[in-house]
This record gives structure tokens, C-alpha cells and sequence, in this order.
């Protein structure tokens, strides 16, 4: 909402500097966007007489001016305007001046002549002939019926002398969309008097407005009141300057003197209003209707609108004739002969007028107006005060009397006015007396400890909404600063934070830094990482207003964020990257109105240092960290987002809890990457459902430990996996670790075998073991070995 | 005899004086104490000397051998810490040379600020609780006093996944105000609950359809507006510093009352405006409020009894604050050299 803080004078008197005023509204909780001085882009522009013009000596339609601007000795200014005339008041833009759009103007020479500024049109001030009827077209604007003087500045001419000052209107006030309400915050906020006006209308114009008028309202839930007036014998014509700068510095374009009335009204008491010409209301009869089987309305703006059947309409007998609340036709537009005039002043369901206007796409600043629930009290007084300007410029004759269909009752809020639930809410000890006057600032009586509630504060309901106002006038800032007393809580992290903390910091450690990741991904990521056509995943949760088909459904899997990613990186010619991001993944779930929501650690990662088994050493680190149970790795051959060969499921108490590998080429290329490129994508959720127990102390061995190298031949499909779980077991207990050193193919090996290395340490708790203790470990060991697996000690 | 051992004496030291390496120094052991060392063969004919001369000449022999053996091991140990000296001098580096890069990963800007702020909150008995982000409508606006038809729950501005409006992805966590109140039933509540929102906003250098916010909720006997002012008093301090100058102003949110934005004087012009603060001299950092009796009421907690306050940040304007990002889009852009700088 824009204001004019000179029109604001007019209900409030206040000296303070725009900074001043905007910081004490802010803090009283009208918070200021921004002020803008109208007089910032007009420079040193001064009004001039001409004395007198003599013809360019070298052009045939120049003249050279000479111009008192009240410095003195006149000023040689060069035009080429030809409805310039000696005598005439002329704005004059002088050396060094600024104009409207940023023009600078310098003194110069036009063909030989000296030219100390210029001679300006309406244009070039940033003015159009709707500001300034009476200004010429084409050519200079001559001030001589403008009441101004020589040397004046030319922004006190137009009523640029003025700041405008835009305010956040919250939504629980739309008494704050007006400059009456604005004005009696100002009023509050400053504690000076709000002086306000009754409008009062002489009437008396011709004819019984019954008989010439009749409304109906058939759908009474979304016209809570329709009230309405006549002016007859009007003439139509531009209003007065003070009425056209006012609407000017609202940011309201001047139109004529019946549309002026209905915009300085609704600027004035935030109501709305349409004019309409009578001669097209069809049978006298204006019908608030839904739109029902009326299809289009040609709106004034000159747009056909698609209604739909419950858009509200206002009708005539025949046809809409405006769209309510929005914007008035076409067909019963005020124009040039318009006679006869309803005023129209309103009250439209908000959430009725909001989507048709959201519908249509036009929202106007009258829907703006009827969304916010405008008070339905304002629609009396607010076409009295329209009646009441017509008779003051004398733009037609008022009829006496006011149709007013009411489909509301009005029902009078008082409230108890509790100052110790207030003080206790506040943490304050204000004075009964003092919350009074608070209130009394803000025009809201308080009579016998009860509050009586104006219509225009629908916000005001309870305890807390009047704390809220006492703290306002009180000052939040004068409230003081507490800390909480009453019972200690234990704060903290839960379990699960705190192992996603680990399990981040451990992510780290390795070197893998943090990535955060959209939620909604596009359903072709699917399709990109290859997954089957009867992939589970493939059951995403859907928006059904996303911004875009890329960010349209909820993530089953967090591997086509990490590609994007990665992918990103590669173009950007990053080098490498070792990605991971903790990640939340949508699980549509049966028989459950919302999803399960349970999260992954993505890891991922491209560049000169990766390999399966920097990934895979990456993933056990952080297992180990997490302290997890002990898990196997599996290989995965058959999934198609991943390397046939170099692909592993990571299995922990029974369940495949995560996939981790090379991305499949295809994948990768699919996300324009030529480059091998790893990726883990573990059950984050379940991991924590599989933890060891919580770590001991262990007693450091007391004896040393023996170490036997065991090298085996083995087909080349035995998995190392497989052999050093067959170690494991057959060994024994004193077999306390083993560590794979070596594997070998080439020269030696036949085709199609392998050699494999292992370390094994034997070790016993109570004694120094002996070859006699070891021996039969190792026999057992070779035994199961080319038994199970075919391998033999080389 | 007498000049002999003098001599083998004064040679012995001179030999050892010029010796360059322990090795040196054992060939001169040999060649002078050993058994077919020169002091061994002068100490072979003793037999020949005379009994009154033999003890004299044997206490000269002694101490010439004993001067000998500890002039050598005076030079073992001089030589010894000349050859330390050389080896260590070989082995200078030039320090100016980068280290050996031992690459650690770093965590995403964001979360820095969120744990920050959630240590503070934590410190102060706040449990951390985290909630779903596709949610219901119920939870989103009904509960939190944002009815039927409120402009927030326009399709224009809310991602919906069910036709009927009655499943949406969440727009604020303060769902979480109706979930902790409904899962912790009995006050004292002090919870903070961060987490993705989503509001469909283009991206662009300060909006994104996605985004994060913490959320903070107070309930107990006797909680004061007052007590609000001290709690994010103490956040926005512990933030950005003790000297802080924190403004708190009136605002709207259906689901507080009285509510507040809470501002802080801008950091580079202190309060005289500037390009950082759009002229402002403030910073607008959250937005907070006493509860709003009709919530408290819809969770089954009694107005007359309990009060309490709650706030919400918006962390990716936190964050950004606090590394000086210029431009949101980099947050979720997640170059490497972006996320190497913090």
C-alpha cells in the first residue's frame, strides 16, 4: 500500500522527517518498505517567463528565448516548439538539470546559438495528458493556468513536493489497504489527533432512485452487501488538479471525473467502488449473480474473459455487466456522453474474488482490496463520500436516497480487557490505564473493563490479539529480555543425529565432502540410471503443480542427484570430486496416507584416485565408524544402473542393506560423463537398526603373536571373499587375523587361475604358541581349502 | 725408554688429532694399543729394565696408554657428532615446498550454520526433533490457524500431491510446532526441528523451490514475550556477535500472537543504511511469536494453564549471511570449489 504523505496531512498532522516517520510506523508495526521522494528525478527545472523570441538566425523553425527564471538576468534558452508565445509561463530545465528517464541537460549551442537549458513538454517531466489535460499535446507545456510564479521549481507545479511511502500490509489488517487506516495508525503511533470526515451530500436530484434502481443479490454467500447510489445529468470531464495529483502520487492514472471519485475514494477508505452508465443496466436492474451459463465478459481493459460458473458477476437483466470485485465491462463503461451514474460500493465474499481474479490472471487493486475481507461496514460511507465529491466539483446531480442490500448481520464484538493475563503473556507490568489509552490512540473504546471492537479490526478476537496491541503502543523493544525459568529440559540430539553426525564426520575423513541435493527430481532419472521398466522405484509420488517435468516427482533413490552432480562438476572441468550427501528418499507405502521418508548415505565420486576399492575402503571406514555389524559384500552382476563386474551389495544381518560400485558407462554417459564414476548408495535408516554392540575395552594380548604367509593356486573364479571366509573358519580360534597381500596372474600362472597371498596371525592368550599349536591350524587350513575350493599352496 | 713412550705419546695425539673418520680412529687403536701395537712392543721390554725403574716406567707406560685411549675417545665422539652434523645438513629441505596434501572432505556451508545454531539451542535444553516433509495439509495450515481459502494455500504457492488439497509438501516446518505438541503431550516442550520446505518459487539468486528453515518451539507454565526476547537475543548474539543490536518489531502470522519479525542492525553501516541493507539500516533475520491460543487449544494444551513461543529461521539467508554468498543458486550447485572453501 502506497500513501502520500501529503495527502496523509490531511487526517493527520505530523512534522517528522520521512526517516523518522518510517522507523517509529515500523516499530509500531506498519513496517516501511521503502520511501521515495516524487521530486528525486526532476532537477533544477524552475518555471520561466519567455520576455521574448526572436527567430534562429540559421534554422527556419527555431527561435531563441530569452527567460526570466527569477536569477536575475534572463536566460538564453534555444526551442524549436512552436506554441510558445512571449509572455507565456514555461517550464525551463536549466544548466545541469535533470528530466524524467535520466536526461541530463547542459547548456550548449544549437547551430551557433548559446543554449542554457531547455524548454520542456509534459513528456519530457514525465508527465502524460492524463496528469495535465489542459497541457499541449504536442510542444511546450504553457504554466499560465497553472497559479504558479517565476523562479518556482516545477515539482511544486506538479505536486512532486511530496514523498510516497510504501508499507508491508500484514494480512489481519485490511483496514491498513487504505489511507484512513494508515492514517489512524500514524495517529496511534505518533499520539496525535486523527482528524476524520463525515461526508455529507445535499441530494435532491431528479427523479426516485426505487424506481429507477433495483438490485438483487441471489447468491448472498459471496455478497455480504451491496450498496449503491445515483448521479444524474453528469458532465463528464477531467477532474481538478488536486484530485488528479493526489491520484498521481497513489500511482493511479487520472481518467475523468466519475472514475477519479471511485479511485480517490477507494485510496481513501480502501473500498473499492465501480462506476456504472445507467443507460446500459437493462431494465434498471443490477443482478449479483455467479456466472452460471454466461460464458464472456469483455472487461474494461478491452480483454474477453472466460468466466466460470462461479465467478461472481454483477448483471443487468440480460448480461453481466461487470465482473464483481475485479473489474467492470466493457458495455457499461463511463464514456464521453455518459449521463446517468451508479455507484457501486461493495462487500464480495475474499476468497470468491481472489480466485476469479487468480483464475483470469488480473488481479486488480480492487480484488486486492475484496481478498483481504475488507471491513462490509465501509460501503455506506464510502459511496456517501463519492456522492459528496460529485456535488464538490459539481460533476452531476446526486439522487436522494441509498439502495443498501445488507446479507450479513452485523454483530458488535466486546471483549474483556485482561491486564494481569496480558502482563503475564508479556512478561511486563503495565498499568491498566496506560493499555486504555493504548487502545484509545488506536480509536477502539474501552468502557467498564470491556472493549468494544471496531468493525474494522476483525483481528481482535481474544486475550493474545489485544496483548499484541498493548505491546505495540508499549513498544516491543521496551519489553524486556528474560530467560526461561519453570522446569529444565535435556537438549540434545537424538540417537539417530547423532550417528548421522558420525557418519558425515567419517564421510569427510575420507574425503568426501557435503552435497545438498533437490528432493523432487525429473522421472526420467529413472530412465537415465537404466533402471527396469517394473522397477519398484519407478513408483515416485507425483506434484500435481510442479514448477516443471524436471522437478515433478519425490525421489525413490538419491543415485540421480549424486550423477547430476557429479556430472555438473565434470563440465565444469573439476578435476575430480568425492561427493556424499545424507539423503531423504519418498517411499510411496501402503495402506499409510503419507510416505515413509527414510534416508541414504550417497556417496560419490570421479577423478585420477577413484577405484572400486577406494570407494569400497571409503564404505567401511564409515562402517566401522558407525559401528555397524560385521557385513559381507556381494557381487552384483545383473543391476542395470551399475558395472556388470564391478558392482557390490552390502549385506549386514541378513538384509542387502546398500549397492556400491561403478556406475554403469551407460549411466554415466547418459549424465555426459566419459569417465569411470563410483557411487554408494547405502540404507542410511536400516544401518542404524543393525549396530554392534556398543564398544568395550579389550585386555592388550599378553603373548606374542606368530605370523604364517599362506600363498594358494586357485581357479580364477574363487572370490577372495570365499577363501578367507574358508580360512577363517577352518583355522580356529587362535587365528586372529588374516589380511590378503597379494594376488598374481601372469607369468607362472596358468590361464584362467590365480594366485592368492594371505597373512595370517595366530595368537593365544594364555601362552606363547608354538609351531606344535600352529601347524595343525595351517593343515586344517590347506585341507578345507582345496577341498571346499579347489586351492592349493603353491 | 722414558723418550720412547713420549714420543709414541706425542705421535699417537698427532695422529689422532688428524684422523677424518672413525674409521681412522680404530686402524689407530690397533696400530698403537694393540697387541702388536707400538705401545705393546715398548711394554715388551720392561723384562730388560732394571726392578728400581720398572714400576716407574710401568706408571708412565699406563698413563701414557690411558692419555691415549681417552684422546681416542674424545675424537670418536668429536668425529661422531661432525658426521651427524654433515648427514643432517645433506638432508635440509626446502620447507617452502607444499605438504603432502592428505585430502579431507568438508561439510556443505548450510549445515556449518544450522550446527552452529544448533548447538546454541541445544545449550539451552532444546531437543532436536526432525518430521516429514510431504505432509498434510491438516498439519501445514489447519492446525496452525491458516484456514480454508488463506492465499498460502494456493496452488500458485504450494506443491500439492493429492487433488483434494489435503496432502501437500510441507511450506514451513512449523508442522512440527502440531507434531511436537501432539508427541510430547505434556509441556515442558523445548524442541528445534530444521528441515527442507518447499514453495513454488523459480530459482533465482535469492529463491528456490526448495529450502531450509529451524524451527523453534517453547511451552510451559509461565512463558513470558519477555522470554522470547531473551531466547533469540541470545541466538542472534551468539550468531553474529555480543555487540548485536536486535530489533524486534510487530508482524503477522496466523498461528502466533502478538508476533514479531526480528531485525538486527545492519553489520557494515550500523544502522545508516546501505546497499547490504537495502538502505534499511536493519537486517531482517526471522520471524517468531507467542503461540497462538487457538493452536495451543488444537493440541489439546490449555491456553490458561501453558504459554509458549515459537520462531522460524530461514537458514539458507542464515548461512549465506554468515559466509558472505552472494547468490543462493551456489548452495545447491554443489561445485567442488565452492564447497572446498568452507
Amino acid at each position: 500500500m502506497n500513501i502520500s504523505r501529503k495527502w496523509l496531512k490531511e487526517f493527520v498532522d505530523i512534522q517528522a522527517s520521512d526517516r523518522e516517520y518510517d522507523e517509529i510506523m515500523t516499530v509500531a508495526g506498519q513496517k516501511v518498505e521503502t520511501t521515495t521522494r516524487l521530486d528525486a528525478e526532476l532537477q533544477y527545472v524552475k518555471v520561466g517567463r519567455v520576455l521574448s523570441m526572436v527567430r534562429h538566425p540559421n534554422s527556419d523553425h527555431m527561435w531563441i528565448c530569452q527567460v526570466d527564471v527569477g536569477q536575475g538576468a534572463p536566460v538564453q534558452i534555444v526551442t524549436g516548439a512552436q506554441n510558445v508565445r512571449e509572455g507565456d509561463l514555461v517550464p525551463a530545465a536549466l544548466h545541469d538539470s535533470h528530466l524524467a528517464g535520466g536526461v541530463h541537460i547542459t547548456a550548449g549551442k544549437l547551430r551557433g546559438e548559446d543554449s542554457n537549458g531547455m524548454l520542456c513538454s509534459i513528456q519530457e517531466l514525465g508527465l502524460t495528458r492524463n496528469d495535465f489535460p489542459e497541457a499541449a499535446e504536442d510542444g511546450i507545456w504553457i504554466l499560465n493556468g497553472e497559479d504558479c510564479a517565476v523562479g518556482q521549481d516545477v515539482n511544486e507545479v506538479i505536486g512532486n513536493d511530496d514523498s510516497i511511502v510504501e508499507f508491508e500490509i500484514t494480512n489481519n489488517r485490511p483496514d491498513c489497504y487504505s489511507l484512513i487506516g494508515l492514517a489512524r495508525e500514524t495517529a496511534a503511533a505518533f499520539n496525535v489527533p486523527l482528524k476524520l470526515h463525515e461526508p455529507v451530500v445535499r441530494g435532491g436530484g431528479p427523479g426516485s432512485l426505487p424506481e429507477l434502481l433495483d438490485v438483487e443479490t441471489p447468491d448472498p454467500d459471496l455478497c455480504l452487501r451491496y450498496t449503491a447510489r445515483m448521479v444524474r445529468n453528469v458532465k463528464i470531464a477531467p477532474s481538478p488538479k488536486w484530485m488528479r495529483q493526489r491520484l498521481r502520487a497513489a500511482g493511479i492514472r487520472p481518467i475523468n471525473n466519475i472514475v477519479d471519485i471511485t479511485n480517490y475514494v477507494m485510496v481513501e477508505y480502501g473500498q473499492p467502488m465501480h462506476a456504472f452508465d445507467y443507460r446500459y443496466v437493462k431494465g434498471g436492474k443490477i443482478i449479483v449473480r455467479r456466472a452460471g451459463s454466461d460464458r464472456e465478459l469483455t472487461t474494461l481493459d478491452g480483454n474477453l474473459r472466460k468466466l466460470s460458473p462461479d465467478m461472481l458477476v454483477i448483471a443487468d437483466e440480460t448480461r453481466p455487466v461487470g465482473l464483481a470485485g475485479v473489474m467492470g465491462g466493457e458495455n457499461s463503461e463511463i464514456v464521453a456522453d455518459t449521463a446517468d451514474v451508479v455507484f457501486e460500493s461493495a462487500n464480495f465474499d475474499g476468497t470468491s474474488i481472489r480466485k476469479t481474479a487468480l483464475a483470469l490472471g488480473m488481479r486488480t487493486e480492487a480484488s486486492a482490496k475484496f481478498e483481504k475481507n475488507i471491513d462490509p461496514m465501509l460501503t455506506l460511507p464510502a459511496v456517501n463520500r463519492a456522492c459528496e465529491l460529485v456535488e464538490l466539483l459539481g460533476a452531476g446531480q446526486v439522487l436522494d436516497g441509498v439502495i443498501d442490500v445488507l446479507n450479513y448481520i452485523p454483530e458488535p464484538v466486546s471483549l474483556p480487557l485482561e491486564p494481569e493475563r496480558i502482563n503475564a503473556l508479556l512478561g511486563t507490568n503495565i498499568p491498566e490505564a496506560d493499555m486504555i489509552e493504548y487502545l484509545r490512540r488506536e480509536q477502539i473504546p474501552v468502557a467498564d473493563g470491556m472493549i468494544q471492537v471496531p468493525s474494522w479490526r476483525p483481528d481482535l478476537r481474544r486475550m493474545a490479539d489485544i496483548a499484541e496491541e498493548v505491546a505495540r503502543f508499549y513498544g516491543y523493544n521496551e519489553i524486556p529480555t528474560t530467560l526461561m525459568r519453570g522446569a529444565t529440559t535435556r537438549g540434545g540430539y537424538s540417537a539417530a543425529q547423532k550417528l548421522e553426525n558420525k557418519a558425515g564426520a567419517a564421510a569427510r575423513a575420507m574425503g568426501y565432502s557435503e552435497i545438498i541435493t533437490y528432493s523432487f527430481v525429473s522421472p526420467a532419472g529413472m530412465d537415465l540410471i537404466r533402471a527396469a521398466k517394473d522397477d519398484p522405484r519407478r513408483n515416485q509420488i507425483k506434484l500435481l503443480n510442479p514448477l516443471g517435468e524436471d522437478s515433478s516427482v519425490m525421489r525413490t533413490t538419491a543415485l540421480p542427484s549424486m550423477l547430476e552432480i557429479l556430472a555438473r562438476n565434470y563440465a565444469y572441468h573439476n578435476k575430480a570430486a568425492r561427493l556424499y550427501e545424507l539423503a531423504k528418499i519418498y517411499l510411496p507405502t501402503e495402506g499409510q496416507e503419507l510416505p515413509r521418508e527414510p534416508k541414504l548415505l550417497m556417496l560419490g565420486a570421479y577423478g585420477p584416485e577413484e577405484d572400486f576399492f577406494s570407494l569400497k575402503g571409503a564404505v567401511e571406514g564409515i562402517l566401522s565408524q558407525l559401528n555397524v555389524q560385521p557385513c559381507r559384500f556381494e557381487a552384483v552382476t545383473d543391476d542395470p544402473s551399475w558395472h556388470p563386474g564391478r558392482c557390490a551389495a552390502l549385506w549386514v544381518g541378513g538384509k542387502k542393506l546398500g549397492l556400491l560400485g561403478q556406475v554403469h558407462p551407460l549411466a554415466a554417459r547418459n549424465y555426459g560423463m566419459d569417465c569411470a564414476v563410483y557411487a554408494a548408495e547405502l540404507n542410511f535408516t536400516e544401518l542404524m537398526t543393525v549396530l554392534a554392540p556398543e564398544k568395550t575395552f579389550k585386555a592388550l594380548p599378553r603373548f606374542p603373536a606368530s605370523s604364517r604367509d599362506l600363498s594358494v593356486l586357485c581357479a580364477e573364479t574363487v572370490t577372495v571373499g570365499a577363501l578367507e571366509a574358508c580360512i577363517t573358519q577352518a583355522a580356529g580360534d587362535l587365528l586372529k587375523e588374516i589380511q590378503l597381500f597379494d594376488v598374481y596372474r601372469g607369468v607362472g600362472i596358468l590361464p584362467g587361475k590365480k594366485s592368492v597371498a594371505f597373512s595370517l596371525l595366530f595368537r593365544a592368550e594364555d601362552r606363547t604358541l608354538t609351531d606344535a599349536d600352529i601347524e595343525p591350524a595351517m593343515e586344517r587350513v590347506l585341507k578345507a581349502l582345496e577341498e571346499q575350493l579347489g586351492a592349493v599352496r603353491r | 725408554m722414558k723418550e720412547q713412550l713420549e714420543k709414541i705419546k706425542s705421535q699417537a695425539f698427532e695422529a689422532l688429532e688428524q684422523a677424518k673418520a672413525s674409521a681412522d680412529l680404530e686402524e689407530l687403536r690397533v696400530r698403537l694399543l694393540g697387541k702388536k701395537g707400538e705401545l705393546t712392543a715398548v711394554l715388551k721390554m720392561m723384562g730388560k729394565l732394571s726392578p728400581e725403574d720398572r714400576p716407574v716406567m710401568g706408571q708412565l707406560a699406563n698413563s701414557v696408554r690411558a692419555a691415549i685411549e681417552e684422546k681416542l675417545e674424545t675424537r670418536k665422539a668429536e668425529l661422531a657428532a661432525a658426521a651427524l652434523e654433515a648427514k643432517l645438513a645433506a638432508e635440509a629441505l626446502d620447507v617452502t615446498v607444499p605438504g603432502t596434501s592428505r585430502p579431507l572432505g568438508h561439510k556443505h556451508p548450510m549445515y556449518i550454520a544450522l550446527d552452529e545454531a544448533k548447538e546454541i539451542f541445544i545449550g539451552m535444553g532444546f531437543q532436536i526433533l526432525e518430521g516429514p516433509e510431504v505432509e498434510l495439509a491438516e498439519y501445514n495450515f489447519t492446525k496452525l490457524n491458516t484456514e480454508e481459502g488463506h492465499p498460502a494455500r494456493d496452488w500458485s504457492d504450494t506443491f500439492y500431491i493429492k487433488e483434494d488439497s489435503s496432502i501437500l509438501l510441507r511450506t514451513q516446518t512449523s508442522p512440527m510446532q502440531i507434531r511436537a505438541m501432539e508427541a510430547i503431550k505434556h509441556p515442558p516442550i523445548r524442541i528445534l526441528a530444521p528441515g527442507r520446505v518447499y514453495r513454488k518459487d523459480e530459482v533465482d539468486a535469492t529463491h528456490s523451490p526448495m529450502f531450509h528453515q529451524i524451527e523453534g518451539l517453547v511451552i510451559d507454565k509461565g512463558i513470558t514475550m519477555a522470554d522470547l526476547k531473551g531466547t533469540l537475543e541470545t541466538l542472534v548474539k551468539s550468531l553474529y556477535g555480543e555487540d548485536s543490536v536486535v530489533r524486534f518489531r510487530p508482524h503477522h502470522f496466523p498461528f502466533t500472537e502478538p508476533s514479531c519479525e526480528v531485525d538486527v542492525q545492519c553489520f557494515k553501516c550500523h544502522g545508516a543504511g546501505c546497499p547490504t541493507c537495502k538502505g534499511e539500516g536493519w537486517i531482517e533475520l526471522l520471524g517468531a511469536g507467542m503461540v497462538h491460543p487457538k493452536v495451543l487449544e488444537g493440541c489439546g494444551i490449555d491456553p490458561r494453564v501453558y504459554s509458549g513461543f515459537a520462531f522460524g529461521i530461514g537458514l539458507e539467508r542464515m548461512a549465506m549471511r554468515r559466509f558472505q554468498i552472494s547468490d543462493l543458486r551456489l548452495i545447491f550447485e554443489n561445485d567442488v570449489r565452492f564447497l572446498r572453501q568452507f
